[in-house]
């Protein structure tokens, strides 16, 4: 589904504290299956994820999402793509505080103009789904880690993407919470989604639903099975 | 169109929940806000109202007054003029006025004294203006005496007093009858303090001045267009020595909102971060942003015009009276007819909704446009 071929990432480029992130990946991620990004930090898992999720463009590389060259595209086509196909659920979370958040499940959906009361269903739907629909109208300052993690699943889940990123999701979870998340991981496995991780957590990588384990050191690509 | 119109509605629903979180600095901003646009728009609809006034007031005087000079001084005009004036071509009507001003020490202010020809006043009694009433104390039937020019002592008996509505034009007035007029002042009987020339066609007005000019070259013409540019510059004049005194305050109050819309914070910088890894565009982020500026700079503006409506028309612009007004012992009471000029309102919309907004665009822009990924490392 996504092909990566010697995708280079530079930060700082051409400044004396440039730093080269990525040098040289070449992988592909299959549909439908969970690939996890191995490595210590600064091993570029994230910058990696960043890059297959059109956060961030490749300094050099290509990288196709089924077919289309997506590294060159300016910025308003990779927002566009980045709705339609990625879902995110960051390390921090990074849900807005102050709003609830059955609001904060329904932010990615805003631009698309969907009608208001379908989009309240579908997260209030989403939020009973993840067992959170009593926390729907809490705001996102207020809930433990693992229910603001669920609540940035569901956001994430909001806008039906094929592709769902998750950034470190176990880092800020005990291992109840962490296999509660895994146990998540395989429900949208099951339901056709292709799921990204990245993590140095072993229950992660050695767990039965991940399919594909990628690992990384020093920004190059050292083991993949 | 549903689609925009859902979007649009999500935006807004959004904005005013991101206004709700920061709610300190929101209601903060919004006092600042419509403080300035109260000020602003109490000194415009004052002075706009009260050259109105005077506009409206100067609408029923003569179109041309003669006055009688002499050694460049305004001196008592002889009727025999009259009869002249009346024989040019255009000339509707013109008569002799009486008038002049009396200080009284009692109350130490000035009177208007006037005698009016229609009605007229029985000698003996005066009718008198709301300010003469509050100053005096005067109630119909009360005795007022003065000395007269050559030290007699002419009294009047308070017939009764002027209606405060005309407050504005009649405050000081203290109207008498001819002939006591000329007993208190020594006027002779044929002379006029100036004469007052009604014109058939108003289109005529300047050659039939030029004509009385040429007829009588002693004297010199006032018309009333000249006297409402003199009320005009009046005005405009004060409105922009209160302005002046002013500017400090706005200009300190621009700085701060200029200061608290374009300053983004940490937070304000991450949440923009956030929504851009979810998935809006530049264009929406700035748009979210834009309606929360709008929202903010359009209800201080609508709050803080309709707090200066009610502060000068019907509070009486306490405020600025003093300055707008002027000084005198009898400051009339009075209420302005309330009055908006579209333009003016535009105006003040243009110089306060305008620059808030995009002071709050533009560093949100900045931020709109970093990588995404931002929020991930």
């Amino acid at each position: 589904m996504i092909h990566l071929t010697d995708v280079r990432k530079a930060f700082n480029q051409g400044k004396s504290n440039e730093f080269w992130a990525l040098k040289g990946i070449d992988l592909t991620v299959r549909a439908g299956k969970v690939t996890v990004f191995r490595g210590p930090s600064g091993s570029g898992k994230t910058t990696l994820l960043t890059l297959v999720g059109c956060l961030a463009r490749p300094t050099s590389g290509r990288v196709r999402l089924r077919d289309r060259d997506i590294s060159g595209l300016p910025e308003r086509f990779l927002t566009d793509i980045r709705r339609s196909t990625f879902g995110f659920v960051f390390q921090q979370f990074n849900l807005l505080k102050g709003i609830s958040a059955v609001e904060n499940v329904m932010i990615p959906a805003y631009p698309l103009g969907r009608d208001p009361k379908e989009l309240s269903e579908r997260a209030h739907a989403l939020m009973d789904s993840l067992d959170i629909g009593p926390k729907a109208q809490s705001n996102a300052e207020w809930l433990s880690g693992g229910e603001a993690q669920r609540v940035a699943i569901a956001r994430a889940l909001i806008n039906d993407p094929e592709v769902v990123i998750a950034d470190e999701p176990t880092a800020n979870l005990d291992s109840e919470r962490s296999r509660q998340f895994l146990g998540i991981v395989e429900t949208l496995k099951q339901a056709g989604k292709t799921v990204l991780m990245t993590s140095h957590d072993p229950m992660v990588c050695d767990t039965a639903v991940v399919d594909h384990v990628v690992c990384l050191r020093d920004g190059q690509l050292v083991e993949s099975r | 169109m549903r689609v925009w119109l859902n979007k649009q509605r999500s935006l807004l629903d959004f904005s005013l929940s991101s206004l709700s979180r920061r709610r300190g600095k929101t209601l903060g901003m919004l006092a600042v806000y419509t403080a300035i646009v109260f000020v602003l728009a109490s000194v415009m609809l004052f002075s706009h109202a009260i050259r109105r006034e005077a506009a409206t007031v100067l609408a029923k005087s003569p179109e041309v007054l003669v006055q009688r000079m002499v050694a460049g001084r305004h001196d008592l005009i002889p009727a025999r003029h009259l009869e002249a004036i009346k024989g040019i071509r255009g000339v509707q009507s013109a008569e002799g006025r009486l008038w002049g001003y009396l200080f009284d020490p009692a109350a130490a202010a000035n009177y208007t004294l006037m005698v009016p020809t229609n009605p007229r006043i029985e000698p003996g009694k005066v009718v008198i203006g709301d300010g003469v009433v509050r100053v005096r104390s005067a109630d119909p039937g009360d005795l007022m005496s003065f000395r007269a020019h050559d030290g007699s002592l002419v009294q009047f008996k308070v017939d009764h007093a002027i209606s405060r509505e005309s407050a504005l034009v009649s405050a000081d007035l203290f109207l008498v009858a001819e002939e006591d007029f000329r007993r208190l002042f020594g006027i002779p009987a044929g002379m006029f303090t100036d004469l007052a020339v009604s014109v058939r066609n108003p289109r005529e007005v300047g050659k039939i001045a030029e004509k009385i000019d040429a007829a009588l070259p002693d004297t010199r013409i006032i018309l009333r267009d000249e006297i409402l540019r003199t009320y005009e510059s009046v005005f405009d004049w004060r409105e922009g020595m209160l302005l002046v005194l002013l500017a400090g305050s706005i200009l300190a109050f621009a700085i701060f909102s200029w200061e608290k819309a374009s300053g983004l914070s940490a937070e304000e910088r991450r949440e923009i971060g956030i929504l851009k890894a979810v998935g809006w565009e530049t264009s929406d982020v700035i748009r979210l942003k834009m309606l929360e500026g709008l929202v903010v700079s359009l209800s201080a503006f609508l709050v803080g015009y309709l707090l200066a409506y009610a502060h000068v028309f019907h509070l009486g612009a306490g405020l600025f009276e003093p300055v707008l007004k002027g000084w005198a012992v009898l400051y009339p009471k009075y209420r302005l007819t309330p009055f908006v000029d579209e333009l003016q309102v535009a105006t003040l919309f243009f110089f306060t909704v305008f620059p808030y907004t995009v002071a709050t665009v533009v560093p949100i822009w900045r931020a709109a446009i970093v990588d995404p990924d931002q929020v991930m490392r």
